[in-house]
């Protein structure tokens, strides 16, 4: 398959372009298993297209059972990571002109949690993980009546990992997790990161002695898929880093 | 079938039911049901800021919020629940903070603030800093601590099911319950979505916090999600739907997409030109230009356009110019925004300007509530255990143009207060029986579209019904403009009856989803385009072209919509004394195939501010 830019007929027409999805499908028989197979579809795309567009071109006009999650349409809601040329991806962040049109286009689910029908996967792991490391505020004594003082700075500490959107990226895209879905995974400890680092939050320890745990930070093996895959920029790896330093000098 | 007890049952996981989540759940047993996991929500989109007279960086008071308010929504806001809401605004933001909510700081530690449109100081001066603000991504940090305090309340979610119907005791729809009887609500019927099973929830209590319904217009802000599921279901079951008409395009999407570019990159200098490089708002706005409030931006916009000063090959958007501010500056406020011209129109904002247009951003109507977040059913009655919070909900705060972070205000505001009153509610009531096979119309109508065997897509109708709402029911609208738009929404529902989806399993079957939320919209349409039609005048987000002022003496209420039987033989056949006929100041009725679309109205309360010109 090869791409074609058809010559624009109309001065101002954005051009438009065929390519060829291949997609991963798990098909739920009646038994309950998944049949696993791939699919191929073309697809007419335009200059802004997503991957996101032309999945929902296909669900709209070939085939609706095509499956997958998806809300926001622009990167903020975190719904539609999936494997895209078999990097972890947005699919709608994901613009087609940028993956060479000109090859089949592979789209999988995220790797390490198990699918429940083509791209949609079982998120339910995921957000245990997250919620283990206490992802909240911690705070003793008295409320104060106004908010609580917080300088530029302090807030800046922690500012690269409240940009989290639980998309999953990070993790599914961790060799880790693959092997050993009991590990945190980069997610957990991105949200863990934010609360230590806040100066006005106090279960540090409690959030460090957890991922002190076995299958807490020290089995990050610093491949840095985690910080490649992040839709928002997180520096993820980085994040980790953070986290084990502190764990050895209990300096936060 | 399964079937489950709640005290409180909460439809929704955005930041209003979420917010109403926080209140009930420590006082009652509670669940919420969403059909997205929660921070998946449409709340995590918002950027700009959530507003409130906190004074931390300039003189301000809840006052003059209230006076912007108002004015800003051209005289159709309640007073009485603006006032609500600007008061209790100063606590909703330090709660957050207190939640854990990363704000912007100032220099001295405190909560920062920055200008939005239509906030003003002492009534109209100048613009005031109002707006608490974490970056661009305000939503995105109020939907994680919200969720974050769930987690740590250890709310009880039951994600990824849809709400398909909404259980009272009276059938409002059949047009005769007469006012002042008592009906309550039972519970809902859920569809989960993993499994394909129906779920009854028996609640004492049910908030409805469903969002918004952009998805009616083809350019929107609004996620796919946004199907106005919660206005249609109470619009179904007979509620009225309050204001419908007031919808409110944002005035800089990126163009061709929707995609929000924040009003807040006005507020930090951005200036809007068009194809010249003319600042054009000084010809529309001259005392606040840029930061005139959005109907306003939206309309003077699409004017410039229309009359050939458009920018871009086809002349067909405007620009939004940063190229003054600093790099730093933008990266340090407007990050996320910046990113998304980068990433999806290939523009670097540092250097060139950004192609924009208005966006279907923002529905002003909803459910009609009082200020405790009860639902009314006409202008006065309630329905007992009924709630409704957030985009949804129509309180009335917005009026005809809501401002520019009044919103994630109203959703924590009013989300608390029906969190706060529905387990209040369920503390004092007993269960009400459930209808005896609650589920039917819900499988019937499911299974019909599931097992038909072939027939029109989803995909088309929904196109259809999105370009028609576009070029006729956008930001100029005339009669014959809505007209068309009515006209093409019913033959849009006759063809409804014929779709079929091509997905049959049961297994998280999005595809049948996507067909039910389909019916949705073109109910949600039509009580759009039945109110902008009976509404001969302009005010806020709704304009008339064939009436291009606002008209007081006849249009200073609120629109009630009520979808209600078929009269026996021509006429608008429902007794005085049954609810909806109140004044008959909007007498029009349209009938549809099954039931005709009643228009009723409800007094606006003005307190302290009576009716001014609005001039900015
Ligand atoms: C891009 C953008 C930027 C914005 N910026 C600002 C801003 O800066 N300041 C401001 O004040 N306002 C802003 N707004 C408006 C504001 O964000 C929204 O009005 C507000 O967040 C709506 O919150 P909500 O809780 O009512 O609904 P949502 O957050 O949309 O949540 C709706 C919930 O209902 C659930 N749901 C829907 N249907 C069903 C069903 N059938 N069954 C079960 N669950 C269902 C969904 O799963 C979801 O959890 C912005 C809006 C947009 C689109
Ligand atoms: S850190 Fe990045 S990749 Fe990982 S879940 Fe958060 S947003 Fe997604
Ligand atoms: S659809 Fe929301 S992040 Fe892609």
């Amino acid at each position: 398959m090869t791409a074609v830019a058809e010559a624009p007929s109309k001065i101002g027409e954005v051009p438009s372009f065929t390519v060829t999805l291949r997609v991963l499908r798990h098909l739920p028989a009646d038994d309950g298993e998944l049949a696993e197979r791939w699919d191929e579809f073309q697809v007419q795309a335009h200059g802004t297209d997503r991957v996101l567009d032309a999945l929902h071109q296909v669900k709209w006009e070939q085939d609706g059972s095509l499956t997958f999650r998806r809300s926001c349409a622009h990167g903020v809601c975190g719904s539609d990571a999936m494997r895209i040329n078999g990097r972890n991806r947005l699919a709608c962040k994901t613009l087609l002109k940028d993956l060479d049109p000109s090859k089949p286009i592979t789209v999988e689910p995220i790797k390490g949690l198990p699918v429940i029908k083509d791209l949609v996967v079982d998120m339910e792991p995921f957000f245990a993980s997250y919620r283990e490391i206490m992802p909240f505020l911690i705070t003793t004594g008295n409320e104060p009546t106004r908010e609580r003082l917080q300088s530029a700075e302090q807030r800046e500490r922690f500012d690269d990992t409240t940009k989290c959107i639980l998309c999953a990226a990070c993790t599914s895209s961790c060799p880790v997790f693959w092997t050993d879905g009991q590990y945190f995974g980069p997610a957990a400890i991105v949200n863990a990161h934010r609360f230590i680092f806040d100066s006005r939050d106090e279960g540090g320890a409690q959030r460090l002695e957890i991922l002190n745990d076995k299958e807490g930070v020290w089995r990050c093996r610093t491949t840095f898929n985690c910080t490649e895959a992040c839709p928002r920029g997180i520096q993820v790896t980085k994040a980790i880093q953070e986290v084990k330093r502190a764990m050895i000098t209990r300096a936060f | 079938m399964q079937t489950h007890q709640y005290d409180v049952v909460i439809v929704g996981a955005g930041g209003a039911g979420m917010r109403a989540a926080l209140e009930s759940s420590t006082r009652v047993r509670t669940a919420v049901i969403s059909k997205l996991y929660p921070t998946r929500s449409h709340t995590g989109a918002a950027q700009g800021g959530m507003c409130a007279a906190l004074a931390n960086v300039e003189e301000d008071n809840w006052e003059w919020h209230t006076f912007d308010t108002v004015k800003g929504g051209d005289y159709l806001v309640d007073q009485d629940a603006a006032e609500v809401m600007a008061k209790e605004a100063i606590d909703a933001v330090l709660d957050l903070e207190k939640m854990g909510l990363p704000f912007n700081r100032t220099p001295e530690g405190k909560i920062d603030q920055r200008r939005f449109g239509g906030h003003t100081r002492n009534h109209g001066e100048a613009a005031v800093r109002r707006s608490c603000y974490a970056a661009d991504r305000t939503g995105h940090m109020i939907l994680q601590t919200l969720y974050q305090q769930c987690v740590k309340n250890e709310v009880e979610f039951y994600n990824e099911f849809y709400v398909l119907d909404l259980l009272v005791d009276h059938d409002l729809a059949a047009g005769h319950v007469p006012e002042g009887e008592e009906v309550n609500v039972s519970g809902v019927v859920a569809y989960e979505l993993a499994t394909g099973e129906i779920h009854v929830f028996q609640a004492k209590s049910v908030v409805i916090a469903t969002g918004g319904a952009g998805k009616i217009f083809k350019t929107t802000s609004n996620a796919h999600t946004l199907t106005g599921d919660g206005m249609a279901l109470a619009y179904r079951r007979g509620i009225p739907l309050e204001d419908m008409e007031f919808f409110q395009f944002h005035p800089t999407g990126l163009a061709g997409l929707g995609i929000l570019l924040s009003e807040a990159a006005r507020g930090e200098g951005g200036i809007l030109r068009n194809a010249d490089g003319e600042r054009f708002m000084e010809r529309y706005a001259p005392t606040i230009k840029d930061l005139a409030p959005r109907d306003i931006v939206a309309r003077s916009m699409a004017n410039e356009v229309r009359e050939g000063r458009g920018a871009g090959p086809n002349k067909d958007y405007v620009l939004l110019d940063l190229t003054h501010l600093e790099p730093a500056h933008i990266d340090a406020k407007l990050p996320d925004i910046t990113e998304f011209a980068r990433t999806y129109l290939g523009i670097e904002p540092y250097t060139e300007p950004v192609p924009v247009y208005p966006t279907a951003h923002y529905a002003m109507g909803g459910i009609p509530t009082n200020i405790e977040g009860e639902v009314l059913r006409n202008s006065n009655d309630v329905i007992r255990g009924l709630y409704a919070a957030g985009e949804v909900a129509c309180v009335s705060v917005h009026g005809s143009n809501r401002l520019g972070t009044n919103s994630l205000l109203d959703i924590n505001v009013f989300g608390k207060r029906a969190g706060i009153s529905a387990a209040h509610y369920a503390v004092g009531a007993s269960f009400v029986d459930l209808p005896e096979s609650p589920a039917v119309d819900v499988v019937a109508e499911l299974e019909q579209i599931r097992v038909r065997p072939d027939g029109e897509r989803v995909a088309d109708l929904r196109k259809a019904l999105q370009e028609t709402m576009d070029a006729n029911a956008q930001v100029f609208r005339t009669r014959e403009s809505l007209q068309q738009a009515l006209a093409d929404i019913k033959a849009l529902h006759k063809r409804f009856r014929a779709v079929s989806v091509q997905d049959k399993s049961k297994t998280f079957n999005t595809d049948l989803l996507e067909a039910v939320e389909l019916g949705f919209l073109l109910d949600i349409a039509e009580t759009v385009v039945v109110g902008a039609l009976n509404r001969d005048e302009s005010r806020g987000g709704h304009f008339r072209e064939d009436f291009p002022k606002r008209d007081d003496e006849n249009y200073m209420r609120h629109t009630m919509a009520y979808r209600r039987p078929l009269p026996a033989k021509g006429g608008r056949q429902w007794q005085s004394g049954a609810d909806g006929d109140h004044d008959g100041a909007f007498a029009y009725t349209e009938v549809f195939d099954d039931y005709q679309l009643v228009l009723g109205s409800k007094p606006v309360t003005v307190t302290r501010y009576q009716p001014m010109e609005r001039k900015y």
